[in-house]
């Protein structure tokens, strides 16, 4: 019984560390929290109403929810780009961090979970999901093994992180095969998280916007720009706002990441341009749409050229040596971060609906309430990710451990 | 420090020991403080979800735990017709027969449109809405008429939305597009719940309490046969069509997809689709394609029959052809 009255016990200082801080603290969790309660409030309407007060149709059935959806899988299956470098070639430098990778993917696993939950129409029926109680198509469907990866990628890293922070507070080491097994398979998986979510398009033979085996490199290329640059934008603040160092030279090993990465991803972009424009076939439509407009539809252009010209940028910046200082590396991460959110959210997901198999074309932009709810959720991702690290980070400095009661002072809260 | 305290923060249960002491009190101002914090958030989430006060857009506890279709016993599926019947006369003042029909032996309809006969006049559309109870506002179709130019199957160059005085037009020539009931169906190799299958007669249905309305099916229909409730469906009172059938025109809740069932209140009853029934040219034409005897068989090994998109593999049960 004492090893489980320890660990509620250690629930519960977690709990409480996480409702003390500073007023800077709570301006910004007060912030979030509020942002998340309009979300709330925006989908109790959607709710009541149903999802006609989302732009989304039966022409484009798939909008900014799936958008956001798949940009954040991407962000998760990302913290494999830390935790390759330390447990496969041993880098010291990042040893540390991996925990803060791991806990970013676990808050981007949320507002998956989150942005899936709320595009359903019967979210009431979320139960037939389950697998024993309700009727999975499995292995049928590409949705079913999704449920599965990244359900099963939260419950890896809430265990990794979960473990080792836990052993930190009973100032132990950690026993290797309680956590190694789970890292090297959540290398592998978090892979697959990605790969499944490519698969989700992939797999339709009635869209050939979507049905190319490009899709799932890119989908990885791009994952591993966008989410080791968000770790690094984080890790800045993380030093920021706490006492945790983080030293200039674990930034720019992560710089050497997302170099290669975005590299990877814009050539993998020219090969997909190329087959579209090149061969010139009707299948060519839901591109046309994207970069140049269609029948004089052209909602998406500005957007894509501006991921492009972002996607651009960033990589001269990553390639040129001006990215070595801080000030550059940040531009780059940020018009990184923002160039595929674009490209992979409603750059992929609402050309494969236009035109539609009949060769209509309806275009989508999310209406007021879809925005806010997606605010909403991005709010409650962010308000996770606080609250991981202001728990996480006493831990790791050892001033929150089972030997005293009460937390030890911070030495310096800023730089 | 001793745990004994007697405090009465109601609920809260005491963190902090009890007599005077500095730390004392500091403690107990951060329990006050935190608990502030927690009741004003909790208080927030309350006012947030006000909306949910007009809820009445999901089903009643027997709809939520209501098991798949295939494992209903007739007992229990006696039960959810009637259940089904008693709401939709509470809701529509109207008393409906409804029924669980099941697929005849020895039958798997075809369908055959000749595209030379069709003028495009959209009575099928509107006979399929009437006979189907769809939504009339929003307003669901079924069916999808394009005016394509001569000389092209392009579909980009159909158009969806075509209103002139008369029809036909010259020039162009005139494609309905329903749900092709495929025998290799996408829509239902992608539900993650299988609330859609094939039926033995080749029917693709959709149980729709049980489909948890993620769409993926509209975005994997290759012909853009289905159409998803994105509010409660509305339809007036003296419009219901009362015979209907668990898997075909029942009234749908909302948040749930739906498609042609090729009539299959009427059809598996021995009728004719409503859409054919209404045809004014006799271009559409429906049948049991196991009966060598059939209109449709005969059409099927004597017309130019095609179909469309067999480039993508789903081996539509819905034929097209020409006369001339």
């Amino acid at each position: 019984m004492k090893p489980i009255k320890n660990y509620l016990h250690f629930l519960a200082r977690c709990g409480a560390t996480a409702l003390d801080g500073d007023w800077r603290y709570f301006a910004w969790v007060g912030l979030l929290f509020a942002i998340c309660l309009l979300g709330l409030n925006a989908y109790t309407k959607q709710l009541v109403h149903g999802l006609i007060v989302t732009n989304m149709s039966d022409q484009v059935s798939w909008g900014v929810y799936i958008a956001n959806f798949t940009f954040l899988v991407g962000v998760a299956a990302a913290a494999v780009m830390l935790v390759i470098p330390v447990y496969i070639y041993r880098n010291q430098e990042l040893h540390d961090l991996v925990i803060f990778g791991e806990l970013l993917a676990i808050a981007a696993i949320l507002m998956c979970l989150g942005f899936v939950t709320v595009d359903l129409g019967r979210p009431d029926r979320f139960w037939h999901l389950i697998p024993g109680i309700g009727k999975f198509n499995f292995p049928g469907s590409m949705l079913s093994w999704d449920v599965i990866v990244l359900n099963g990628y939260l419950i890896l890293n809430l265990h990794i992180c979960g473990y080792l922070l836990y052993r930190r507070y009973q100032n132990k080491k950690p026993a290797w095969w309680a956590y190694m097994p789970f890292v090297f398979v959540g290398i592998l998986w978090a892979v697959s998280i990605h790969t499944v979510t490519a698969f989700l398009y992939v797999g339709l033979g009635g869209r050939p916007f979507w049905n190319s085996a490009i899709v799932g490199p890119r989908f990885l290329a791009s994952a591993f720009t966008a989410g080791p640059a968000l770790i690094i934008l984080a890790l800045q603040v993380i030093r920021w706002v706490t006492d945790y160092r983080v030293s200039d030279r674990a930034l720019l090993t992560l710089r050497s990441i997302v170099q290669v990465a975005m590299l990877i991803n814009v050539f993998l972009l020219l090969n997909e341009l190329f087959k579209e424009f090149y061969t010139g076939n009707l299948h060519v439509a839901s591109a046309k749409y994207l970069y140049f407009g269609l029948h004089g539809h052209n909602a998406l252009v500005p957007w894509i050229w501006t991921a492009i010209a972002f996607n651009l940028t960033a990589m001269v910046l990553l390639v040129l040596p001006a990215s070595r200082s801080l000030k550059w590396l940040d531009v780059a991460c940020v018009l990184a971060i923002l160039g595929i959110w674009i490209e992979k959210g409603m750059g992929l997901v609402v050309p494969g609906f236009v035109p539609t198999p009949l060769g209509e074309v309806v275009e989508y932009s999310p209406s007021l309430n879809e925005t806010l709810i997606c605010l909403g959720i991005w709010a409650f991702g962010l308000l996770c990710y606080t609250v991981l690290l202001r728990v996480a980070v006493p831990i790791l400095k050892g001033r929150l451990d089972g030997s005293s009661e009460t937390l030890r002072p911070t030495l310096a809260t800023n730089a | 420090m001793t745990n004994s305290c007697k405090c009465n923060h109601g609920g809260g249960g005491c963190s902090s020991g009890g007599g005077g002491g500095g730390s004392d009190s500091m403690n107990r101002r951060s329990f006050l403080r935190k608990s502030a914090i927690v009741a004003s958030g909790v208080a927030a989430i309350a006012a947030s979800l006000a909306p949910l006060r007009d809820l009445a857009s999901f089903g009643s506890v027997d709809d939520f735990v209501q098991k798949h279709y295939k494992e209903l016993s007739p007992e229990e599926m006696a039960k959810v017709l009637a259940r089904i019947t008693k709401e939709v006369e509470q809701q529509y003042k109207v008393r409906p027969h409804v029924r669980d029909l099941k697929p005849m032996d020895g039958v798997e309809f075809v369908y055959a449109l000749n595209l030379t006969r069709c003028i495009g006049c959209r009575r099928c559309v509107h006979a399929c809405v009437a006979e189907n109870n769809q939504s009339r506002s929003p307003e669901i179709q079924y069916i999808r008429v394009l005016k394509m130019p001569n000389g092209t199957f392009d579909m980009e160059k159909g158009d969806h939305n075509y209103a002139p005085e008369s029809v036909p037009e010259k020039g162009f020539f005139y494609m309905p597009v329903q749900c092709h009931q495929c025998k290799n169906p996408p829509c239902v190799k992608v539900c993650p719940v299988n609330a859609t299958w094939q039926e033995p007669d080749g029917i693709t249905v959709i149980d729709y309490n049980w489909c948890i309305g993620c769409r993926y099916c509209e975005a994997a229909c290759p012909y853009w046969a289905r159409r998803f409730n994105f509010t409660k469906p509305s339809i007036p009172k003296d419009k219901i069509n009362p015979d209907m059938s668990y898997l075909g025109n029942r009234p749908r809740p909302q948040g749930v997809v739906e498609k042609c069932h090729f009539c299959l209140q009427r059809t598996r009853a021995g009728r004719y689709p409503a859409c054919l029934e209404v045809c004014p040219t006799g271009a559409r034409k429906f049948g049991n394609i196991l009966d060598p005897n059939s209109e449709i068989s005969y059409i099927l090994k004597n017309k130019r029959v095609f179909v469309l998109k067999e480039e993508v593999g789903t081996l539509p049960r819905f034929f097209y052809y020409f006369d001339v």
